[in-house]
């Protein structure tokens, strides 16, 4: 099963409401996906020159304290960070690669959640309530959101194989469905470089689109390549740093609604997921077609 | 007149006093308001009562039902009305995926559009949708008429026994085995007294019908090898 959930903001002045707006939006699809939840905030922008990254420890009570100091003394240069329950949120004006290659190296356990200059991932074992409790999800601001439900069906229930999955800078995918062709995919895309830390289905679709995204493609074109290449059955949501994109595979086994107002773009699996929306009864509300993309992005950051 | 707020009872409430009515019959009108997307509403009712759904509605909607008259003032998930058995549905907005499957009797009026796989084994149901049809619908359609004001996706009456399928709009694709077929005068007849029941402002002679060409009934021997 596995329940989707995306609000995307076109009046800023609702901005400081994401997270109060979204929480309920998320806790409406516990009944599709139980296991475990996770979401992907956009805002809080670092400037030019900065990379943002989340950083999740797999053991509890990791002393971030002492890794971010070692991270400090290492790369020499400006950092801020906090904490939030089992994450924390790492600005470091450096470039990516660099941050990157010093986590991997001074705390190979660490997983690097997302990284890019605006989005945050946060998830975790346990019902969408605990998550969302856990990570303070109702006070939190921004631009733009996605978050998960997870049912597990193909691979086991971990914080590393619960959704959004990052696919590359400011970039995340959710999905509702399964893949049959990951096995062969996931080996085809190791030899073109890709990194794999499960046997789940949806890392490899993420993959996928790092893939293709680092071949040049545009979003658009790597969704649409994934039309081709991805067996199996699935609504895809796509973070990006500006928007959001929905797609959904051409049979449409997995459901999707759509709400639009003058103040948001909304999607859920299903319609009782958008039911606490201010302004809902009079939105423009509808079923996404099979194998179409549909984007929303704001013109600038 | 009933009156049950789904922000206060919940969905086993609102069926089991719907259920109940099959023995004796408190209420002939029944109001649901707040309905908020939940799955389940008034399915399995079995008895001459109308039922008015204010709002929208989850999957499953009006599912199993005989005899009743529901009106859902928004759209629907999933499988509305499906294996109904007699009665009337009528959906104000649009429906997902899989309406009126398996449906043996009764009608079903969509004034928007019906997603994928509308009318999916049908088997006697009468179904009138105002606006347009997704892909595979009537797949494997037994008996009934599915009727469309404006166009059918993809693979439209695939693997069709004898439904009669009359479309106004483009067909993107007919299915194996669905064929255009002449509309004589009983199909101008019928066709236009399902329009009428709908109540939409339609003329049958805009219309085409589609059905089977009765191909796959009989195993062809010439196919043998294939096996």
């Amino acid at each position: 099963m596995c329940g989707i959930v995306g609000l995307y903001l076109k009046n800023p002045k609702l901005e400081s409401q994401l997270g109060k707006l979204f929480e309920p939006m998320l806790e409406a699809m516990t009944d599709r996906g139980p296991d475990s939840a996770g979401f992907a905030i956009y805002g809080d922008e670092v400037a030019e020159g900065w990379v943002k990254l989340t950083l999740q420890a797999t053991t509890e009570g990791y002393d971030f304290k002492a890794l971010v100091a070692a991270v400090e003394a290492r790369l020499g240069c400006a950092l801020d960070w906090f904490q939030n329950a089992s994450a924390i949120v790492l600005k470091v004006q450096a470039d990516e690669a660099a941050v990157r290659a010093v986590l991997a190296e001074l705390a190979p356990s660490v997983r690097i959640m997302s990284a890019g200059q605006s989005i945050e991932i946060l998830k975790g074992m346990g019902l969408p309530k605990e998550i969302s409790e856990r990570f303070g999800l109702a006070s939190m601001k921004g631009s733009h959101i996605i978050g998960h439900t997870r049912m597990a069906t193909e691979s086991a229930v971990t914080m590393e194989g619960s959704h959004p999955f990052s696919t590359g800078a400011d970039l995340c995918l959710v999905h509702n469905g399964s893949l049959s062709n990951h096995s062969r995919l996931r080996q085809n895309l190791r030899r073109e470089g890709i990194t794999f830390e499960t046997e789940n289905d949806t890392e490899v679709a993420a993959g996928y689109l790092t893939w293709r995204l680092q071949q040049g493609d545009t979003l658009k074109q790597a969704l649409d390549k994934s039309l081709e290449d991805l067996d199996g059955f699935f609504t895809f949501a796509i973070g990006t740093r500006n928007g959001f994109a929905v797609i959904r595979d051409p049979i449409a086994c997995k459901p999707a609604i759509l709400a639009e107002t003058d103040d948001y773009v909304a999607m859920a699996s299903e319609y009782q997921a958008l039911s606490s929306l201010p302004g809902i009864e009079n939105a423009k509300v509808w079923e996404p077609v099979p194998a179409t993309m549909y984007i929303w992005e704001r013109e600038s950051a | 007149m009933k009156t049950i707020d789904l922000s206060n009872a919940s969905v086993r409430d609102l069926n089991q006093a719907l259920h109940d009515q099959a023995k004796h019959v408190d209420d002939r009108e029944w109001v649901v308001t707040h309905p908020d997307g939940a799955h389940n509403l008034a399915v399995g009712v079995n008895q001459e009562v109308s039922i008015d759904i204010q709002g929208h509605a989850g999957y499953y909607c009006a599912g199993m039902n005989q005899k009743a008259s529901v009106t859902v003032h928004g759209n629907v998930g999933v499988g509305c009305a499906e294996n109904m058995m007699s009665g009337y549905v009528r959906v104000k907005g649009s429906a997902s995926q899989a309406a009126g499957a398996t449906a043996h009797g009764g009608l079903l009026v969509i004034e928007g559009d019906a997603g994928a796989r509308c009318g999916i084994s049908m088997k006697g149901i009468d179904i009138v949708v105002g606006g347009s049809i997704g892909h595979m619908s009537c797949f494997m359609g037994q008996a009934g008429r599915l009727v469309v004001c404006g166009d059918a996706g993809d693979a439209l009456g695939d693997s069709l026994y004898e439904t009669r399928i009359y479309v106004k709009g483009k067909v993107e694709s007919l299915g194996s085995d669905c064929i255009a077929k002449e509309m004589r005068a009983e199909h101008l007849e019928e066709l236009q007294q399902l329009l009428d029941r709908a109540g939409f402002n339609e003329k049958a002679a805009d219309f085409k019908r589609y059905g089977s060409a009765r191909q796959l009934y009989n195993f062809k021997v010439d196919n043998a090898s294939a096996y």
